[in-house]
C-alpha cells in the first residue's frame, strides 16, 4: 500500500468472474505521512482510507469483469461500519462481490478482514461510465498490472 | 402502463426517497416535480431491476436525452417510465 498514492490494493488473490467476486491482498504500510495527522502518537489507519481500499476493490472487480471496457467512480457509500482499529503493518484481506450490474451503475458489497475477523464492510455504488481520458485507462491497466489482476480469466 | 406496475414503482420511489407515496402519482415527473436527482435514481433503477427483472437501460435513455433524440418526460414522468418497463418485461418474457 502507498497511503499518499491511494494505491490501496497490493495484490489480487481471486477475481472469481461466474461468482462476480474479487479477493485482494494489501498491508497497511508502517510509515506514511498520513499518519504524522492519524493520530500523533497513535498511528492508525483513517477509516475513510477502509472505505478507499473498498472501492478499489470492488472497481478492479468490476473492471476485471467489463474487461476494461467502462471506468467505475465511486457515487455512494452505504451501511459503512468501521469495526475496529486497524495499526500499521496489519495485513488485510480485502473482498469484493457484485451485487448488480446495472445499465451505467454497479452495486457491490465489500468487507476488510485480518486473521479473519472483520474490519469492516461497506455497500458501494459506482457509475460506470466510458474512460474520460486514455491516459487513465492505460493507467488502471498498468495497476491492474501491478497488482496481478489476471485479465485472462476475464469475459471478452 | 399497468396500474400493478404504477404501484410497485410507486412503492420503491417512496421506499427508497423521502416522497410521501400518496404525492407520487402517474403524471409526477420524476426529476423535476418529485426531485429525484440522479444518484437517487439509481437507488430506485437498481429496486426496479430486481423486482421485475429486467435491466433498465439508463445509459442508452440518458444518451437520447442529451442528444435532443427524446425528452425526458419520455422516460421520468412515472406513466411512460412504468409503459417501459412493461415493455422491457414483455420483451424479457417473449
Amino acid at each position: 500500500m502507498l497511503l499518499e498514492y491511494f494505491q490501496m490494493i497490493d495484490q489480487v488473490a481471486t477475481l472469481d468472474c461466474e461468482a462476480k467476486r474479487l479477493i485482494a491482498h494489501s498491508t497497511i504500510p508502517e510509515d506514511s505521512p498520513i499518519f504524522e495527522g492519524h493520530f500523533p502518537g497513535h498511528a492508525l489507519m483513517p477509516g475513510v482510507l477502509l472505505i478507499e481500499t473498498m472501492a478499489q476493490a470492488s472497481g478492479y472487480l468490476v473492471l476485471g469483469l467489463n474487461n476494461f471496457s467502462q471506468m467505475p467512480f465511486l457515487a455512494g457509500v452505504k451501511e459503512a461500519k468501521l469495526r475496529s482499529f486497524v495499526e500499521p503493518q496489519t495485513p488485510i484481506t480485502i473482498e469484493a462481490s457484485l451485487e448488480h450490474d446495472g445499465s451505467g451503475f454497479a452495486m457491490t458489497k465489500a468487507a476488510i478482514s485480518h486473521d479473519g475477523q472483520k474490519i469492516c464492510d461497506a455497500k458501494l455504488t459506482f457509475k460506470v461510465m466510458p474512460f474520460p481520458a486514455p491516459e487513465l485507462e492505460a493507467e488502471m491497466r498498468r495497476q491492474a498490472g501491478r497488482i496481478g489482476l489476471n485479465l485472462e480469466n476475464a469475459p471478452t | 402502463m399497468s396500474t400493478d406496475t404504477f404501484d410497485k414503482v410507486a412503492d420503491i420511489i417512496a421506499e427508497t426517497s423521502e416522497i410521501p407515496r400518496e404525492e407520487i402519482t402517474p403524471d409526477s415527473h420524476a426529476i423535476d416535480e418529485l426531485g429525484i436527482d440522479s444518484l437517487d435514481f439509481l437507488d430506485i433503477v437498481y429496486a426496479v431491476d430486481k423486482e421485475f427483472g429486467i435491466k433498465v437501460p439508463l445509459e442508452a435513455w440518458t444518451q437520447e436525452v442529451n442528444e435532443g433524440k427524446a425528452s425526458t418526460e419520455d422516460y421520468f414522468v412515472l406513466k411512460n417510465l412504468c409503459a417501459r418497463i412493461d415493455e422491457l418485461r414483455a420483451s424479457k418474457g417473449a
